[in-house]
């Protein structure tokens, strides 16, 4: 191999700048599925060990993890899987947008969980009241701005503490999130709770009006209109990120918060339209998963979409479509592994332990370091230092 | 109530807070003891959170640190015992070798996976909020998984540690007797606990160690010139405070009950992140500020168990049951805003450090 001395032909150096432009436009969608493909072995590896470890087999499968894999794709393949991938997608997608939003913005927004809580409240609450007196066509797009409007309000309030006293928004979403975890349970056996019960639960969405119309599938597997909602939401979010003054701004604090303060843009208003945006989506993740799936909150009830959302947004590189396409591969993770831990005992808890692998790789830019020491190796300088790219790059 | 006259009950407002102050001190011997109990792992998950932020480096992993070291802690249990049997209880705690194992798995597991956010923190500096997040997440997923593959079983195991039983001269001392019962009727990750509070404080504040620590995460360049090896001390710092989490996990497995279940920390990771917070990254503040937040559970346990008569049962009455719970992190967040006493982190908190040498 020739060092970066010595002299090169034309056509050689031309062909090194091609491969080297397509090797930096695919960057972006090679490192999450270089991460996926690598989490995928470390899964495989920890499936056959703690099986033949803990679940009582006398010896290691080693053709388990293929079951359990097959199996897990075997579930997303059949009708009933598409269905449910549809619909696990749909929150992960509404509330990955918003967390991606507040990522560009140079916020950590870590409470989708309380803000989902409370647009589910704030869904049920519209259902509750208005619901049996009005038909579907009112009640329905009111709940979800309901859903809309309290999810934004739980944004609002992280975002209104930062900007105003400088409460840094991770410490105060996640104490909100508990605060509205106690608020939710307060809602269904308070104000919410349907008379006569025999537990502090709410009343049916279909009894009121309020579920969410069908796309397809059949009754016992039916895919809700709100992944509609979701697919719309990725080119408005795009559109506001990278069309709009306000996307400008967003993104210019995000970069720099000095320099857009410098250059006149009033940086705390941004991070209350922010944080309350955040919101919003997270509140109509909640909405669109009561209206559709859950229809009723019952005792206890709780979410893991404010965290998975995190894991959305930072394996879609915080950019909408990306979030589009690793909220729908989550979507699949979580409606396949029922399948796999019926069909191949592999507990369906696996999906959440491959998403800290895979964001382990992820952000150490497992890619990126293999390929700077290849071309360390050769003689070349590193195309970028990895670790202050990742600190620029920060958790846009 | 006996001793407050009937005429200051019926006034209004203060009189309600008479009453309340009469059933607060009536039903003192059981609220402490349960606030000393419930405030131990929130305050373990609170020191972690000293000891990391002290030295510059966030930790939000705490739960899933606690989390891991509470499944270690009993499932080694459970293999120990099945190994070697249960064996006879030591008279002092119940202690038995299963016991001993799992509670030595849970702290090195502990310390194991503080190292992986000290790595990705300090080494590969990434963002610090981030890695607790996978953290948090990669803890939930994986022992949810095993706690799926050997539940099937139904396993045994080591059961837990015992209390530590006053002596009766003690207990029935005039005055401070109850007082001492309450504090010292624990089992002996509780009591040490205490001891760990009073040696963190003196040594944060008077130590070698401590003035390293507090320099590392206020001015970490000022540290490097002063030849404080800034990076090797937040490794230390974060593994070792992996430790005090671990020890608040194996509490909830091995002590408070005797077994495992999954998400058991219940968010204790995040009240003790709180805790630190208002008690201003300091050792003792800290547990004060868990002692706070553990009278909250302490008051609406025992507002449940024996509710209050007279106006005061109605007025408490009205008080749902979730604002008690909620207290704590709405307090949190208060203070976090200024409102009351505001309280501010140390000044490299979050920034991970890059030697001017290192390029």
């Amino acid at each position: 191999m020739s060092g970066p001395d010595t002299i090169q032909p034309p056509l050689a150096r031309a062909r090194k700048a091609i491969v080297r432009a397509i090797v930096a436009s695919a960057q972006p969608i090679a490192e999450p599925l270089v991460a996926i493909f690598l989490a995928l072995v470390v899964g495989a590896v920890g499936i056959t060990v703690f099986s033949g470890l803990l679940a009582g087999h006398s010896n290691f499968d080693i053709g388990l993890p293929a079951a359990a894999y097959l199996a897990l794709l075997g579930g997303v393949a059949s009708p009933n899987g598409i269905t449910s991938t549809l619909n696990y997608s749909t929150p992960l997608i509404l509330a990955g947008l918003g967390v991606g939003l507040g990522f560009k913005a140079g916020l950590f927004n870590i409470g989708g969980r309380g803000q989902f809580l409370f647009g589910t409240v704030g869904a049920m609450a519209v259902a509750t009241t208005v619901g049996a007196s009005q038909s579907s066509y009112i009640t329905v797009p009111l709940a979800l701005l309901a859903g809309a409007a309290f999810g934004a309000a739980a944004g609002f309030i992280p975002g209104f503490l930062k900007a105003t006293s400088g409460a840094h928004e991770v410490v105060t979403t996640i104490m909100l999130n508990y605060v509205f975890v106690f608020v939710t349970y307060w809602a269904i056996s308070g104000p919410l709770s349907l008379p006569n019960a025999h537990q502090p639960i709410t009343a049916d969405v279909t009894a009121r009006n309020a579920a969410l119309p069908i796309i397809f599938g059949d009754v016992q597997h039916p895919a809700y209109a709100g992944i509609l909602l979701a697919l719309a939401a990725v080119p408005i979010i795009w559109v506001l990120l990278y069309r709009t003054t306000l996307g400008f701004e967003i993104r210019s604090a995000g970069a720099n918060p000095d320099a857009a303060r410098y250059g006149g843009m009033k940086t705390n208003r941004l991070i209350v339209l922010t944080m309350s945006i955040a919101g919003l989506m997270s509140g109509l993740a909640g909405a669109t998963t009561l209206m559709g799936v859950v229809q009723q909150i019952a005792p206890g009830y709780d979410t893991t979409v404010g965290f998975d959302a995190i894991t959305v947004a930072l394996l879609g590189r915080s950019n909408p479509v990306g979030i589009l396409f690793s909220g729908l591969l989550l979507g699949a993770m979580r409606a396949g592994s029922q399948t796999m831990q019926v069909q191949a005992g592999v507990p369906a808890e696996l999906v959440d332990a491959l998403q800290a692998i895979i964001l382990v790789f992820l952000v150490v830019n497992a890619l990126r370091r293999w390929l700077d020491r290849r071309a360390a190796k050769r003689g070349s300088t590193p195309s970028v230092d990895a670790g202050a790219a990742q600190a620029a790059e920060g958790v846009a | 109530m006996n001793g407050i006259p009937q005429a200051l009950d019926a006034l209004p407002i203060l009189g309600m807070l008479f009453q309340l102050v009469g059933y607060v001190l009536s039903n003192l011997g059981y609220m402490s003891q349960t606030t000393v109990a419930v405030a131990v792992p929130i305050t373990l998950a609170a020191l972690c959170g000293v000891m990391c932020e002290r030295s510059g480096v966030v930790n939000i992993g705490i739960e899933g640190t606690m989390l891991a070291a509470a499944f270690i802690g009993w499932i080694v249990g459970v293999a120990a015992s099945a190994l070697f049997g249960v064996g006879t209880p030591l008279p002092l705690f119940g202690v038995t070798l299963p016991l001993l194992l799992g509670l030595a798995a849970a702290i090195l597991v502990g310390m194991v996976v503080s190292l992986l956010h000290a790595w990705l923190a300090i080494s590969m500096k990434v963002d610090q909020i981030i890695s607790g997040t996978i953290i948090n997440i990669g803890a939930a997923g994986i022992t949810g998984y095993l706690y799926t593959l050997v539940a099937s079983q139904a396993p045994t195991g080591a059961g837990s540690f015992a209390q530590y039983k006053v002596p009766g001269q003690v207990a029935d001392l005039p005055l401070v007797g109850w007082l001492i019962n309450a504090v010292l009727s624990q089992g002996p990750i509780g009591l040490s606990t205490i001891v760990i509070v009073i040696m963190l404080q003196i040594m944060l504040f008077r130590s070698r160690w401590g003035l390293r620590t507090r320099a590392a995460g206020e001015h970490p360049r000022a540290a490097e010139t002063v030849g404080i090896d800034v990076i090797r001390l937040r490794y230390r710092n974060v593994v070792m405070s992996g430790a005090l989490a671990a020890l608040g996990g194996a509490w909830l497995s091995m002590e408070q009950t005797n077994g495992f279940n999954a998400d058991m920390t219940a968010g204790r990771g995040f009240i003790g992140l709180a805790a630190m917070i208002v008690g201003r990254w300091t050792p003792l503040g800290a547990f004060g500020a868990a002692l706070l937040f553990a009278s909250a559970t302490g008051l609406s346990t025992s507002l449940q168990i024996s509710p209050p008569a007279g106006d005061l049962g109605q007025l408490m009455g009205h008080v749902p049951g979730e604002f008690w719970e909620a207290l704590p992190y709405i307090i949190t967040i208060v203070v976090l805003a200024g409102v009351i006493g505001r309280s501010i982190a140390p000044a490299a908190d979050g920034k991970p450090y890059e030697r001017e040498s290192a390029t």
